[in-house]
């Protein structure tokens, strides 16, 4: 009987601190958005597009590329059994603007920005900057959260563009100079058979929702760090892994919302 | 880094997103701007349209001169009708002419083939809301086999 009251206690405590984590981000995010900007909030933001956006480029970059010539090579071996390998390109487009592209950029993004941005503010917080500058009467929320919940959420879907027609130029290398597929039905078939609003427009929404978790998730765990170097590096690793799962059930619900009727 | 630095980066990241943008929309879904013209409609009913979608292709000997724009049922005679939007730069077809359902390849989608009829005197073209009497089914491998084991049969 004791042991069970525990077991209920521990469930019960366990659910009561996630709770109190949630209503702590939402009250955090409520302050940063339902409030009159700050007077400086374009030049800081600007500021923190560089650093969030432009300096995740070559990453971004880089795995775009090595994703879309895989896909390519994969996609030829299984399709030229068939030989359907004219379809190549369709395998890739519908493949990338769909689910690749944006999940595989925000997991870039997550482990590049989400990290960098949790220990950024995780180190303000525990050096007591953010408390001098409540002092100063200056709000936090609006002078540091707040430019860069804006960047990440603008800089998220644009990297994600241009993860996209760098994988799918990346797949077109692979399939047509390399593995011989006509150049011109690699592009027909692939515009016969993508939509804009059915695969380019739901990639974005869903880039777009990935930014806001990931910027969200980094932020908050930064924000209320334990201020020590120990609690830096789990705030840091928590928002990782926290934002990286969140990013992949997120993806199954609006692949399900999307596409699955 | 000064202000003016930042911006010319941040300017540049943002128009190479919008390139790209751009190049998703025009070269990769294949979103054209000026849509496909002047439409008029045409409808014709089937006995079986085996599994013809909306948006499927209108052909005329591998050109592609319309899309099928929705399938009903006409519940009055129980067949299927299909309302076919016709482009007006493809031109105008006499009302001789008949329709098919076909399949591209052996496993292909179905699409809806075009064979455009003599034109004589007395004989109108078709224009928007025409109904083409003269068409052809689709062909449905069940049946397909049924006949070939009822001509076996007679054979024997």
């Amino acid at each position: 009987m004791q042991v069970l009251m525990h077991t209920f206690q521990s469930i019960g405590h366990y659910s009561l601190q996630k709770m109190q984590g949630l209503g702590l981000a939402v009250l955090m995010l409520k302050r940063t958005l339902l409030t009159k900007p700050h007077p400086k909030l374009f030049h800081l933001f600007i500021a923190q597009m560089y650093h969030i956006g432009i300096l995740s480029l070559p990453i971004i970059m880089t795995s775009g590329l090595f994703i879309g010539m895989v896909l390519s090579l994969q996609g030829y071996y299984a399709l030229v059994d068939y030989a359907a390998e004219e379809s190549l390109g369709s395998l890739v487009a519908h493949s990338l603007l769909r689910e690749l592209g944006p999940v595989v950029a925000a997991l870039v993004f997550t482990g590049r920005a989400g990290s960098a941005l949790t220990a950024e503010i995780g180190l303000m917080q525990s050096t007591e900057q953010i408390s001098s500058m409540e002092m100063m009467a200056v709000s936090p929320f609006k002078r540091i959260i707040a430019p860069r919940l804006i960047a990440g959420i603008i800089a998220l879907p644009l990297l994600t563009l241009i993860f996209n027609v760098i994988a799918i130029w990346g797949g077109y290398l692979i399939g047509v100079s390399w593995l011989g597929v006509d150049g011109g039905a690699f592009w027909s078939v692939m515009q016969n058979s993508v939509g804009f609003s059915a695969d380019v427009m739901n990639g974005m929404i869903k880039s777009v929702v990935f930014a806001f978790i990931i910027t969200w998730v980094a932020l908050f765990n930064g924000f209320h760090v334990v201020p020590n170097p120990q609690g830096i590096s789990r705030a840091t690793t928590k928002s990782v892994v926290t934002a990286s799962l969140l990013v992949l059930g997120m993806d199954f619900l609006l692949t399900v919302f999307m596409f699955g009727g | 880094m000064s202000q003016r630095k930042l911006e010319i980066w941040v300017g540049l990241f943002v128009s190479v997103a919008i390139v790209s943008f751009a190049v998703l929309a025009f070269s990769v879904s294949g979103l054209s701007l000026k849509g496909e013209g002047d439409n008029y409609y045409l409808e014709a009913s089937f006995t079986n349209i085996g599994g013809l979608k909306p948006r499927a292709p209108v052909k005329l000997g591998g050109v592609v001169v319309g899309r099928v724009d929705s399938i009903y049922l006409d519940k009055e005679n129980y067949t299927p009708v299909v309302k076919m939007s016709m482009l007006e730069s493809q031109g105008f077809y006499p009302e001789t002419s008949s329709m098919a359902i076909l399949t591209s390849g052996l496993l292909g989608e179905q699409y809806i083939g075009l064979t455009p009829g003599f034109i004589d005197e007395g004989i109108d073209m078709l224009g928007d809301g025409d109904i083409v009497e003269d068409t052809k089914s689709a062909l449905v491998l069940e049946d397909l086999i049924g006949q070939f084991i009822y001509s076996i049969n007679k054979e024997d």
